[in-house]
């Protein structure tokens, strides 16, 4: 049984840690007040550079700041739009997504067919040798271990710090967090930053270790399923990394599927992903009250002091 | 330097920034074909003239303005309204399988009403696909602009399997692709020897349209109040519901419009890539032409010109044309950081600003 198992299991935990990565850096984001819809964008520009990089010297540790670095970098484009220009947010991370898929494609021009060798898998000292349990959940590469360190952290920090209690604080009512002296752009600002990192290495774990290869547009809309798991995941980070490995089993589950012979199109198998996210969307927000609790009272409203 | 609040929005600002964005994007561009290698000047002269300086290019320019004036049409409604429909390439999409696939349905018919037939078809497939969204919002309250999206993926996929299933083409040598329209199902070619088709006609007809339903037409207007203004739009009775059916339904139909106008004019079949983006872009066309149907007309043809450039510069300067979503990208960014012109105005701080009460 194991045997059959384990492999199908280790694949959920591959095809989920770009979604833990992306979403719970969102979920920082968001409980700023800051509504970030570029996530798809700075997710396939951190896959990009870390890609490039990655081929270029062959350190995958090099890769992987590079390509949380390249998150970060586009995050900042939005960050400086909407919070020193008052942009729109909504309308900037549309357009934070346009052109990073631009841009990625465009870096990426000289990258396609090239391989790279994949992120080496790091056992844990003896928990590695459990049966069953012990390659499933100890051997894995650094950024599966780091995938769940951030996602502790993020719980840590918001529900036992004083950080955290500021950063919930801007989110909640700027003009409040204003006026005790915060500095909403800047508390914003290292969210979005942090965010942008985060969904960097979302991306660069696809480039790196999911496939690993360069192929345009590759993060095919999981930007934006991390959106809808943050809305699942009513704006908590551990819920959000459940919802995300609920969207990896569905979307490994889907390709398996054919294989213990289920007779559907590979197409229609392909939409469940896409379709879970509009159902639970839909359960989510039937219930408005839970919603209204739960969402940052000042998600995607700009801040400028003379309002 | 900081931002001071304006009393009242400047009517110049809204006029201006487009224009300053464009010119923000080209230096910009220079920077970045500069940075690539190629000479700036040789560059913007393949991107931006090269494309137009036949009646052949202008023709070209039209046909790919088509569909992205109507969509970005469509979607100011959308916007005005401050609903954010972002799923037009899907409703594009299944409005291009309503209407072609009536002209598959009818492959070796010669009748005069294929096309307009086609046409409709192509319209209520649009809405039916911005519909669902629509009707998530309003009766559950689901956040349009993700189940908008989602249902952008479940369309392509949609498509999809139809061309390498049931509508593949019996003769096609097993290629995914329907089989041709007849030629009652493809759109008059309106200037010989070019691709222009009936499509242009179409667009330049729904802009005045639209104008007056947006301008002087109670729904412009409701949807113009609900959102500037939620509260007064509640006040004044208008009913929210309906205006997000309205809203969703006319972006969803012109973007459907434009799916149909897309297979039975420029492709003439259904193939597996039907348009590279156009509901995507259309949303920086919408944003760029001020959400006016006027201006989306010529942002439109702007935004045409950088597929078309991007093209040119591919075949000439071997750029990937990837270089074009860069440049759209670019452009939405400069106009929304000129926007805050819109509303705030830059007071440099000097000696006199210093000492005057901030309020």
């Amino acid at each position: 049984m194991s045997e059959l198992f384990v492999p199908v299991l280790l694949t959920i935990i591959t095809a989920s840690t770009p979604l833990v990565f992306a979403a719970a850096g969102e979920v920082v984001v968001e409980k700023s007040g800051v509504l970030n819809l570029g996530v798809e964008g700075m997710m396939i520009v951190g896959a990009v550079i870390a890609f490039a990089v990655g081929v270029k010297t062959e350190s995958a540790a090099l890769a992987i700041i590079s390509g949380a670095a390249g998150g970060m970098l586009t995050a900042f484009i939005f960050g400086f739009l909407t919070l020193r220009l008052l942009a729109n947010q909504v309308a900037t991370g549309l357009a934070l997504t346009i052109f990073g898929l631009g841009l990625s494609a465009l870096i990426g021009h000289g990258f396609v067919g090239k391989t790279f060798s994949g992120l080496p898998k790091i056992g844990v000292p003896f928990l590695e040798q459990i049966p069953v349990l012990g390659p499933l959940l100890f051997v894995h590469d650094i950024l599966v271990y780091l995938s769940v360190i951030a996602v502790f952290l993020i719980t840590y920090v918001f529900n036992k710090t004083r950080l955290g209690l500021i950063i919930r604080a801007v989110g909640e009512n700027h003009h409040a967090a204003h006026s005790i002296g915060y500095s909403i752009v800047w508390v914003r600002m290292g969210c979005i930053l942090f965010g942008g990192s985060m969904a960097g290495l979302g991306g660069a774990y696809l480039s790196l270790a999911y496939t690993p290869l360069w192929v345009e547009g590759m993060t095919a809309g999981r930007g934006w399923i991390a959106l809808a798991l943050v809305v699942f995941a009513s704006w908590r980070a551990w819920r959000a990394f459940f919802g995300a490995y609920l969207f990896g089993g569905i979307t490994i589950i889907q390709l398996h599927a054919q294989g213990f012979g289920v007779d559907i199109a590979s197409q229609f198998l392909s939409m469940l992903p896409y379709l879970a996210t509009i159902v639970v969307l839909v359960l989510i927000s039937n219930n408005s009250s839970r919603m209204m609790l739960n969402a940052p009272a000042d998600l995607g409203k700009s801040f400028h002091a003379s309002d | 330097m900081r931002l001071e609040l304006r009393g009242q929005v400047s009517e110049r600002m809204v006029y201006c920034s487009p224009v300053f964005a464009v010119i923000m994007t080209f230096l910009t561009g220079m920077l970045i074909f500069s940075f690539l290698g190629v000479n700036p000047t040789q560059a913007i002269i393949t991107f931006f003239v090269e494309p137009v300086s036949s009646i052949d290019g202008v023709a070209e320019l039209c046909v790919k303005a088509t569909p992205l004036v109507l969509i970005a049409i469509g979607l100011s409604f959308c916007f005005r309204a401050n609903i954010w429909n972002i799923g037009a390439e899907g409703q594009l999409t299944i409005g291009a399988l309503a209407g072609g696939g009536l002209g598959l349905l009818f492959f070796n018919s010669s009748s005069q009403f294929l096309m307009p037939g086609m046409l409709i078809f192509g319209i209520l497939g649009g809405m039916v696909w911005a519909g669902i969204p629509a009707f998530l919002k309003i009766k559950f309250g689901t956040n349009e602009i993700l189940t908008s999206l989602m249902l952008t993926y479940i369309a392509l996929l949609i498509l999809s399997y139809l061309i390498h299933g049931p509508w593949k083409d019996p003769e096609g040598q097993n290629f995914p692709e329907s089989r041709l329209f007849p030629e009652a199902g493809l759109l008059p070619i309106i200037l010989d020897e070019t691709r222009l088709h009936l499509g242009w006609i179409i667009t330049l007809i729904c802009v005045p349209v639209a104008w007056i339903l947006m301008t002087y037409h109670l729904i412009g207007f409701q949807i113009r109040v609900m959102g500037m203004a939620p509260m007064a739009s509640n006040f004044a009775g208008f009913r929210g519901k309906n205006i997000i059916w309205i809203s969703f339904l006319i972006s969803g139909g012109l973007a459907g419009l434009a799916g149909t106008i897309e297979v039975s004019g420029p492709i003439g079949q259904i193939i597996p890539v039907i348009s590279p983006g156009y509901g995507f872009t259309a949303i920086i066309v919408a944003f760029l032409g001020r959400l006016h149907p006027i201006g989306c007309l010529l942002s439109g043809l702007l935004m045409a010109l950088t597929y078309l450039g991007g093209d040119n510069a591919q075949i000439e300067l071997n750029l990937p044309n990837a270089v074009t979503g860069v440049f759209q990208g670019m452009l939405l960014f400069f106009l929304l950081a000129s926007d805050v012109l819109v509303r705030y105005r830059i007071q440099i701080i000097g000696y006199k600003n210093k000492h005057r009460n901030v309020e």
